[in-house]
């Protein structure tokens, strides 16, 4: 409560209008980035991680739209905001980058074009002034040569050193938050270690507050500071990235850390959260976990509110792991 | 990129070799040549002169030699109507052809490009919904109907414009052309557009199918992530992107243009090589119809290097690699 959070996301729905009717792809999700954290959002393939992350840069195009709450950009709301506005403070307050480094940069483009592009949509500056930028910038995220790189075209990097270059992109103006679409889940593992430092740094250089998404618990153990768990558009669980980890609450939770090889002691078999994640289209009423969850019981069939206890956590279950008395 | 350049001469070399050698069995091999070659009023004199001229007299790969050494010295035979070489005949037409289908090309892409984009990008609109309704028009219409229609509108009903011929010309490095006077252009317009309807119904379902594509794409999210304007966005990282394919096809289609003007240049009296292809059928004047063929397929050729050079230059991955 003592400083303004960069991020503060209210009640976000989403919904697409597809042949099936419409569907809330985000159903009244809310949490907060605090100026120069890492929030790790987390949850399987469809939960809406990368859709929470485009409504962030106001980048949801019809069929879908963002129906209803606010998103406030160092307390300015964003979903209220005309295009030409919004456009001024993507890339300069606002970046992201995407999960496929092979598809992120434009293939027909050299990387200086998409790189000075970049700098010139927000600063008047020179080309010279602007291609300097462009060149420190790509020696800043380990681009060896970056001088004969500016003249080179994306297919002439690897997956790494493209995925490196869209960081260079996303961090030229320095922005207040970077949200990372799983930016390391189609690289090498060396590489993606190497990435994940090397972005660790420079935004805690400039000052950047990171959205960090991925499945991968373990990259949310070594990166971030809280955590946030999404299953069907909702934000199941939140907290501290030690308190979700170590005493997970949500059923759901406890199940992602199951299947994690690396936080099983050996000899223990990996659990597997049985069934699959339910299409939009066709949610359980209640809570959407209950066909999958060991814990449900009829009561299960209502909408389980939203419970904050322990230290700022907060989960949505009837049935929680840790109750609120004991986590206090 | 010069490996790449040596490569495609070869090839097309090829093509020209093995077309030539079709048009040479099509003609000299197959029935009796003298009588495709000479004009049906030639008597018995003239006959025996085409015949030893042409050294019908000889074994086949020797007249195939002589073929092959007379096309190569631009000689393909005289016309009997115009008692001129024939190449020089269609070399005299080509400019006007070559007129009319880069004007048409240009208002096929200078229109279709724009709409086919509007269509791809608002593609549930009203708008986009009637250019797409409009393409199928312009692919399903015969083609000499629409120019007959174009006619009856625009000079009959209107009378805006002329109905046939090419108007005046002025002189431009020793070629006649008529889109820089008034009146040429007046006359250019019509066959021009007729010309055009079809490519540009082709250009809106390539540009539009290619924007729908393109849209969806990563790199334009990441583009418009960085905050460029909507106009950089559609104008640079869309557009050529889809340049790509809608090059690729239209250079294709500007050699079928040129070639096969003929429709066009027949509802319109344009005087071009296609009009003249269907004078010389009509009056069995066949050295001009082969003289025609090859040409074509010369033209063709060209067309299709030209094309592959340009796309080399606009996608970096085909230059870079082949290179
Ligand atoms: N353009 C769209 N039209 C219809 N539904 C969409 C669209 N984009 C996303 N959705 C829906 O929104 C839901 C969330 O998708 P999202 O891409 O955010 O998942 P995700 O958590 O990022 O998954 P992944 O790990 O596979 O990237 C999906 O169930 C998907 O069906
Ligand atoms: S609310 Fe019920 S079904 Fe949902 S996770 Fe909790 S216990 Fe399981
Ligand atoms: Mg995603």
């Amino acid at each position: 409560m003592t400083s303004q959070p960069i991020l503060e996301v209210r009640d976000l729905v989403v919904e697409f209008a597809t042949r099936d009717g419409v569907l809330t792809a985000i159903n009244g999700v809310s949490f907060h980035v605090d100026r120069g954290e890492v929030l790790g959002l987390v949850g399987e393939s469809g939960s809406g991680k990368s859709v929470t992350g485009l409504a962030i840069l106001g980048l949801i195009d019809a069929p879908g739209r963002i129906a209803s709450g606010s998103i406030l950009l160092e307390g300015e709301d964003l979903t209220r905001m005309r295009e030409a506005q919004l456009r001024r403070l993507r890339g300069k307050r606002l970046a992201m980058i995407f999960q496929d480094p092979m598809t992120t940069l434009n293939p027909v483009l050299r990387v200086d074009t998409q790189m000075i592009e970049a700098i010139t949509a927000h600063e008047k500056v020179s080309h010279k002034a602007a291609r300097a930028k462009a060149r420190d910038a790509l020696a800043k995220v380990g681009i060896p040569s970056p001088d004969e790189r500016l003249a080179s075209y994306p297919h002439q990097f690897s997956g790494g050193m493209r995925q490196r270059v869209a960081i260079a992109i996303a961090l030229l103006h320095r922005p207040a938050l970077l949200v990372a679409d799983e930016p390391t889940t189609a690289l090498d593992v060396t590489i993606q270690a190497q990435i994940l430092s090397e972005v660790q740094t420079l935004a805690q250089e400039a000052g950047t507050a990171l959205v960090w998404v991925t499945h991968d618990l373990s990259v949310v153990a070594g990166l971030a500071d809280r955590v946030a768990v999404m299953y069907a558009g909702r934000i199941v669980e939140q907290g501290s990235v030690a308190d979700v980890l170590e005493n997970p609450a949500h059923p759901y939770t406890a199940g992602l850390i199951g299947s994690v090889p690396s936080r099983n002691r050996r000899g223990v078999p990996l659990s597997q959260i049985p069934g699959m994640t339910p299409s939009l289209a066709k949610l359980p009423p209640g809570c959407a976990f209950a066909p999958r969850c060991a814990r449900a019981d009829a009561g299960c069939r209502n909408d389980p509110p939203v419970v904050a206890f322990g230290t700022a956590r907060m989960h949505r279950c009837f049935h929680p792991l840790v109750t609120a008395e004991a986590a206090a | 990129m010069l490996v790449y350049i040596i490569r495609r001469l070869g090839q097309s070399a090829l093509v020209i070799a093995v077309m030539a050698t079709l048009v040479f069995v099509a003609v000299y091999a197959v029935g009796n040549p003298v009588d495709i070659l000479a004009s049906p009023q030639a008597d018995q004199q003239e006959i025996e002169a085409i015949t030893r001229r042409l050294g019908l007299d000889r074994p086949l790969y020797e007249q195939y030699g002589l073929f092959v050494w007379n096309a190569l010295h631009g000689d393909l035979g005289r016309s009997f109507v115009y008692n001129e070489p024939a190449v020089q005949l269609i070399l005299k037409r080509l400019p006007a052809t070559f007129e009319l289908a880069m004007t048409a090309l240009v208002i096929a892409v200078g229109v279709g490009i724009p709409l086919g984009l509007y269509a791809g990008l608002k593609p549930n609109s009203l708008g986009g919904h009637s250019v797409m309704a409009g393409s199928i028009l312009g692919f399903s219409l015969p083609n000499f109907w629409q120019g007959l229609m174009l006619v009856l509108l625009f000079s009959v009903v209107l009378g805006w414009l002329p109905a046939g011929g090419r108007g005046q010309t002025v002189e431009i490095l020793g070629l006649p052309v008529s889109f820089l006077t008034v009146d040429g252009l007046q006359h250019l317009l019509l066959p021009a557009l007729n010309l055009a309807l079809y490519k540009m119904a082709l250009v809106i379902r390539l540009t539009r199918a290619g924007a729908r594509e393109v849209m969806l794409q990563d790199y334009v999210r990441f583009a418009r992530a960085k905050g460029l304007s909507q106009a950089r966005v559609i104008g640079v990282h869309v557009l050529k992107n889809i340049l790509i394919p809608v090059v690729t096809v239209l250079g294709l289609e500007l050699g079928s243009m040129i070639a096969f003007a003929v429709v066009t240049e027949t509802v319109f009296a344009y005087p071009g090589m296609g009009k003249l292809l269907i004078d010389s059928i009509s009056r069995l004047d066949r050295p001009v119809i082969v003289a025609y063929l090859m040409m074509t397929v010369v033209i063709f050729v060209v067309i299709n290097l030209v094309v592959d050079l340009i796309y080399a230059a606009i996608d970096p991955r085909v230059r870079l690699s082949e290179a």
